[in-house]
């Protein structure tokens, strides 16, 4: 099947791979400590170990959106405070 | 209720998971893929990184577009959810008279989204249709086609009209839930109507109401056909909504790159609210139940 | 008293039908009539204007193929959301939360992001123009939709049912069809009206995934706006036409469409 039209490029073909061992992780780390391990976080509601990740990851993104919205260049350090957002969520929410 | 767990259940899921699957995650990864390249047609792609992004968040375009449909969202909300509560309460709770009035408010939802723009078009227009001819009559000057206020209030009144059925039948659904027995005691302690209103029959409404705001917002913020069909968006660029925009942008002129990347901006934004709704949606069913 | 409580929505459904009279009178008026004095009702009804969508294949093939791509969709939908509503409602398995809102953010994402990778989709595997490929695309937000109300309606079945059918020695596919769906069976109606009504209203997508042979009535409607001289009369009575269904399949639901459109969850 031909899928030059969806017009893949290296690095969104990595960004996706990440993504999806991310979850397959998740996967793991459910098989190895199942639970998924809730708690109530500084959101004051009840989080799972899926939900920080997801919380985590849409962050990320509005981290994105803003940091090229504000300052337009230099994405990566966007990536490094996203990064450390996403250990925080998981540190505290 | 207590579910069991059980991990054979994800065979049931699969079809589901496939299905959607194929329509969702193929075209959201193109639509990744799109927008971080310029494409001249025909499978050629150009590597431009984050350009679309930034000339999106930075384009006039886009900023006057969002605040459109942020201010249409609210108006209809702020409209829409009040009215169909004040609708529920004074419906008929059953017999022929409620049988009715369900099914006729429930007709404008059935009607094909471009028929309710063709209907509308032509009741507002001044030579041929009702509204526009009465209007002119009483001699209110009225022309949505000119007027970008006139178009404003043509299309919130159409939505009003197509959509205030739905947080009315939600809401009705909650009031019938309700026994009897609690207006009665209610009765008894001479409770006044808006003590019943603020202690009975709201605690009950709360969770369809939650729905209703819900898909009122992910639905208005996602008009397309109606105002299409009576504006096109217009006069000038009065009433394009972000969908107009982006359909506008690619299919119109087929900006494949910025139009890839004002849809994953615009779907954020869509994913950010409904994330919000359904956690809050979800922490009440858990306090409830 | 009563007739005062009664008046909101009274008004109410008076706002309603005034617009759909209209539509209705101007079905019904020659496009002269409708040009010429304006006229609160028909002077001389006509019924040239069905007559012409009736004969003219342009227009009813755009019913039909409205209809079969709704039917297909349906089917679809249904089929393969009774399974998974039924996982929902009763068991606990890894994802299941994220799994639910992933389908549900399909039914809330903007169709206008869908359209131009639809587009190239279902063109690379050769449906486009084709009924399936518009019902297959509608299963992107109906299948979510009929797992939420389907498995609303699923949860207020009490557990024990399924306990008693497998003590009993049904096997899990016996049990479902002959003992669960009808259970339900108020709720697979509402799904499946749902599903039909969704279907059936969109046009974004039904639009731009067809060209000819598939090419839905609410995409010749818009059509004709554009290109042969507005005949408003022909217009108003393709839209009355569009109309009907909705109407009569709404008044086989009317007992549990409240019900429905909150999910199941009352």
């Amino acid at each position: 099947m031909d899928l030059s039209w969806m017009g893949w490029t290296p690095f969104t073909a990595t960004f996706f791979v990440v993504i999806a061992s991310l979850i397959v992780s998740m996967l793991v780390w459910e098989k190895l400590v199942p639970g998924g391990a809730p708690r109530d976080g500084i959101l004051g509601f009840e989080t799972t170990r899926g939900d920080r990740l997801f919380v985590s990851l849409l962050g990320s993104a509005f981290i994105h959106i803003g940091w090229l919205f504000f300052i337009g260049d230099m994405l990566w350090w966007a990536l490094i405070l996203s990064f450390f957002y996403a250990l925080a969520v998981f540190r505290w929410v | 209720m207590q579910r069991k767990t059980n991990q054979k259940a994800w065979f049931l899921v699969l079809p589901v998971f496939l299905l959607v699957g194929f329509s969702a995650i193929i075209p959201l990864m193109t639509v990744v893929n799109y927008s971080v390249q310029d494409s001249f047609g025909s499978g050629e792609f150009y590597w431009v990184g984050t350009e679309w992004f930034i000339e999106i968040l930075n384009s006039e375009r886009f900023h006057s577009a969002l605040g459109r449909q942020l201010l249409f969202t609210s108006i209809i909300l702020a409209i829409e959810i009040p009215l169909g509560i004040l609708i529920a309460l004074s419906m008929p709770k059953k017999g022929w008279g409620a049988s009715i009035c369900l099914v006729l408010m429930a007709l404008p939802l059935l009607i094909p989204w471009n028929v309710v723009g063709t209907i509308w078009q032509i009741f507002a227009r001044e030579d041929i249709g009702l509204l526009g001819h009465t209007l002119a009559a009483m001699g209110v000057e009225y022309n949505y086609t000119q007027s970008a206020f006139d178009a404003w209030v043509t299309v919130i009144v159409m939505d009003v009209w197509h959509w205030t059925s739905l947080v009315v039948l939600l809401c009705y659904a909650g009031l019938c839930s309700i026994p009897e027995a609690f207006y009665q005691a209610a009765k008894i302690d001479g409770a006044t109507r808006w003590a019943v209103f603020r202690y009975i029959q709201f605690p009950k409404m709360n969770r369809v109401l939650l729905i209703a705001v819900l898909l009122r917002f992910m639905d208005s913020f996602m008009i397309y056909t109606e105002p299409f069909v009576v504006t096109g968006g217009g006069p000038g660029n009065a009433t394009t909504f972000l969908s107009i925009d982006l359909v506008k942008m690619a299919i119109g002129q087929f900006d494949v790159g910025p139009a890839a990347a004002f849809s994953l901006i615009y779907f954020l934004i869509v994913l950010l609210v409904s994330w919000v709704f359904y956690t809050v949606m979800t922490a009440r069913d858990g306090e409830a139940g | 008293m009563l007739s005062k409580i009664r008046i909101t929505p009274t008004l109410y459904i008076i706002f309603l039908m005034v617009p759909l009279y209209w539509l209705l009178t101007m079905a019904l008026k020659t496009n002269a009539e409708i040009l010429g004095e304006f006229t609160l009702w028909p002077t001389n009804p006509t019924l040239a204007n069905f007559k012409t969508i009736l004969t003219d294949p342009s227009w009813y093939n755009g019913y039909i193929n409205s209809t079969i791509y709704v039917a297909l969709n349906t089917v679809i939908s249904l089929t393969v959301a009774l399974p998974a509503a039924y996982a929902f409602s009763r068991y606990r398995f890894v994802g299941d939360k994220h799994l639910f809102f992933w389908l549900l953010s399909n039914r809330m994402a903007p169709p206008a992001v869908f359209v131009l990778p639809f587009f190239q989709l279902y063109s690379s595997i050769g449906l486009f123009d084709t009924h399936i490929a518009v019902a297959l695309a509608h299963c992107l937000f109906n299948v979510p939709l009929a797992v939420w109300i389907l498995e609303g309606f699923m949860s207020g079945v009490p557990k024990e049912i399924d306990e008693t059918a497998q003590i009993d020695g049904y096997s899990f596919g016996a049990f479902f069809v002959r003992i669960f769906m009808p259970l339900i069976g108020s709720g697979i109606g509402v799904a499946a009206f749902f599903c039909f009504m969704f279907s059936w209203v969109e046009l974004l997508i039904a639009r731009t995934l067809t060209s000819v042979h598939a090419k839905p009535i609410a995409a010749v409607m818009t059509r004709t706006v554009s290109a042969s001289g507005l005949d408003w009369g022909v217009l108003a009575a393709a839209g009355v036409l569009t109309i009907v269904p909705g109407a009569i399949v709404i008044w086989f639901v009317r007992n549990h469409i409240a019900k429905g459109f909150a999910l199941g969850r009352v």
